[in-house]
């Protein structure tokens, strides 16, 4: 298989830059090569924020931008009204938005774009509305890119020393790659 | 273990594995999160060292002279700016034959102000009698950071070394690394003693005035180090390769498909990732193209490169610097030991400007066809 690159928009201070790290850091406990990189930029609390994360078969040795990402995952949809995050995504490619919105709502019917509310599910697992490590469930049961297993993996080694973070990611998580596969379109 | 690291932790990883026990330290963007982790090891007890908060990185380099002379291994990171600011302690360190190690995040010089990566910082300091190795990936820098010491130190060299890496481009990169075993990295690097120390029992000048009657002598001294440090190097990858089982290149420098290759581009640091993984991609569709990655700076390879071109038909160089008013200094240098070769030269990725697959590809295009489009990739 190719090498596969997946985007992610949020905000300062969402945990974007983060969730690339676990998606990386989840592929390579599946056996792959990886790298997960921030927009090199000067990030602000509440501004927009984008994030790589590469997956391989083999050694990855490109340095370049995410120019042409095969996913677009978006952790806020309100950046949708100042940023194309369909942006280099191809036809095979494909656009995952936190919202409750379908993709024609949104304006994404031209593309392979899913929708799944993710904040609710964080609302409820969580009790706050960090979407960052959950929206990765999601991410996993459309793209079949990780398992859900790897991904508990990398959740347990990113937040090892707080327990409870941990574990209430993992659940979401669950919750929202079960939620995922029954979303078309 | 392997496990994905970033390449700044990378970096504070190596220095961990190599005992280091000194750190003077003045953070500056992209090195910071290298201090970051080592105070971090500190502070969690896992690492036995001093870090200084000093007042400048004029001091972090003045400290490394006083923390090298007790006998301590030393260590510092520093960027751009800063790396100025350090610039007058750079020869000092390596005229007192110091073998201090530094990890420097490349980034580019203002003004304008610019915090993204280029190789203005070092490159403009490769006169001072430093070491300069440049590594390509996170899994490098660990394996370099720990040979630098090892190169440093070897009484047949005494110099200082600074290992070069990215700013950004891969000091923010999270990658697979495979990090060494402690015990591996206690057989490769042995502690660091030094015969003469500062005492205050046994009271000795250091950095005494060289009058013009011996000081070129001291030059002529560190110049020999230098031509050494060539075998020394070559030897500490290889050991290492042996040792703990990864190696790059001859350790000088780094070919990749070379072998019948008619086209090649030559440059340092993380483009000559970006220039394999489009190599890569030509070699598939029948170009004879090939990469040369240059990772000691200084010395300077020249026997290696020339080799390494002789059956070339065109060799483009990257610099990721200019020499305003002349050309890229790799450039500069290239030509000046490979006066038969068709050689074209290319300023690239100034101030974190991207080297994109299609830049490699207009200058493998430009190498085909023999005639140099442009000289700046922007």
């Amino acid at each position: 298989m190719p090498l596969r690159e997946i985007r992610f928009h949020g905000r300062g201070g969402q945990g974007a830059v983060t969730s690339s790290q676990v998606l990386a850091i989840a592929a390579f406990h599946d056996g792959k090569y990886t790298q997960a990189f921030p927009n090199f930029g000067v990030e602000r609390t509440g501004a927009p924020v984008e994030s790589y994360t590469r997956i391989s078969e083999n050694p990855i040795n490109v340095r370049q931008h995410v120019y042409t990402p095969d996913y677009a995952i978006v952790l806020d949809p309100s950046l949708m009204a100042n940023i194309d995050v369909a942006k280099g995504v191809g036809k095979d490619g494909m656009i995952l938005v936190n919202s409750n919105k379908s993709p024609k709502e949104l304006g994404l019917e031209k593309f392979n774009a899913k929708t799944i509310d993710i904040t609710e599910v964080a609302l409820k697992v969580i009790g706050k509305p960090f979407v960052n490590i959950a929206a990765l469930g999601a991410f996993a049961a459309m793209s079949e890119e990780v398992s859900l297993g790897a991904l508990n993996k990398a959740i347990e080694e990113k937040f090892a020393a707080k327990g409870r973070v941990s574990d209430l990611n993992k659940e979401a998580c669950k919750i929202l790659f079960e939620k995922a596969k029954e979303v078309k379109g | 273990m392997k496990s994905v690291v970033e390449a700044s932790e990378a970096v504070a990883l190596a220095v961990k594995l190599a005992r280091v026990k000194v750190c003077p330290m003045y953070p500056i963007t992209p090195s910071t999160h290298i201090p970051e982790r080592i105070a971090d090891y500190i502070f969690d007890g896992e690492m036995d060292a001093e870090m200084i908060h000093v007042e400048s990185e004029h001091s972090a380099a003045s400290a490394l002279i006083g923390s090298i002379l007790s006998g301590a291994r030393s260590f510092t990171a520093t960027s751009s700016n800063g790396f100025a600011l350090m610039y007058e302690i750079l020869p000092i360190l390596s005229g007192m034959r110091l073998p201090a190690v530094m990890a420097v995040a490349n980034r580019t010089l203002a003004a304008p102000i610019n915090i993204w990566n280029d190789h203005s910082d070092a490159v403009s300091a490769r006169d001072q009698g430093w070491i300069q190795l440049y590594a390509e990936s996170s899994q490098e820098c660990v394996d370099t950071m720990i040979q630098c010491y090892k190169i440093a130190e070897d009484k047949k060299v005494s110099l200082p070394a600074m290992m070069c890496l990215d700013g950004f481009t891969l000091t923010h990169v999270f990658e697979n690394v495979d990090v060494p075993e402690q015990a591996q990295v206690d057989k490769f690097l042995p502690a660091f003693t030094r015969e003469d120390t500062l005492d205050v029992n046994n009271p000795k000048t250091f950095g005494p005035i060289g009058f013009p009657d011996s000081f070129m002598g001291f030059k002529k001294q560190q110049q020999d180090a230098m031509t050494a440090a060539l075998d020394v190097i070559k030897k500490a990858n290889s050991y290492y390769k042996k040792q703990i089982g990864r190696g790059y290149g001859d350790g000088l420098v780094e070919l990749t498909d070379m072998g019948d290759a008619e086209y090649a581009i030559l440059g340092m640091g993380t483009l000559c990732g970006t220039a394999k993984a489009k190599a890569e991609e030509l070699r598939a569709k029948g170009k004879k193209v090939g990469v040369i990655r240059l990772r000691s700076f200084r010395p300077f390879p020249v026997k290696e490169l020339q080799a390494a071109v002789k059956n070339l038909k065109g060799l483009a160089v990257l610099d990721r610097h200019i020499s305003l008013g002349s050309n890229g200094p790799l450039f500069t240098e290239i030509s000046a030991i490979t006066p038969e070769l068709k050689l074209f030269g290319y300023i690239a990725g100034l101030g974190g400007k991207d080297i994109t697959l299609k830049h490699i590809e207009s200058v493998f295009t430009d190498l085909e066809k023999g005639k140099q489009s442009r000289e700046w990739l922007m």
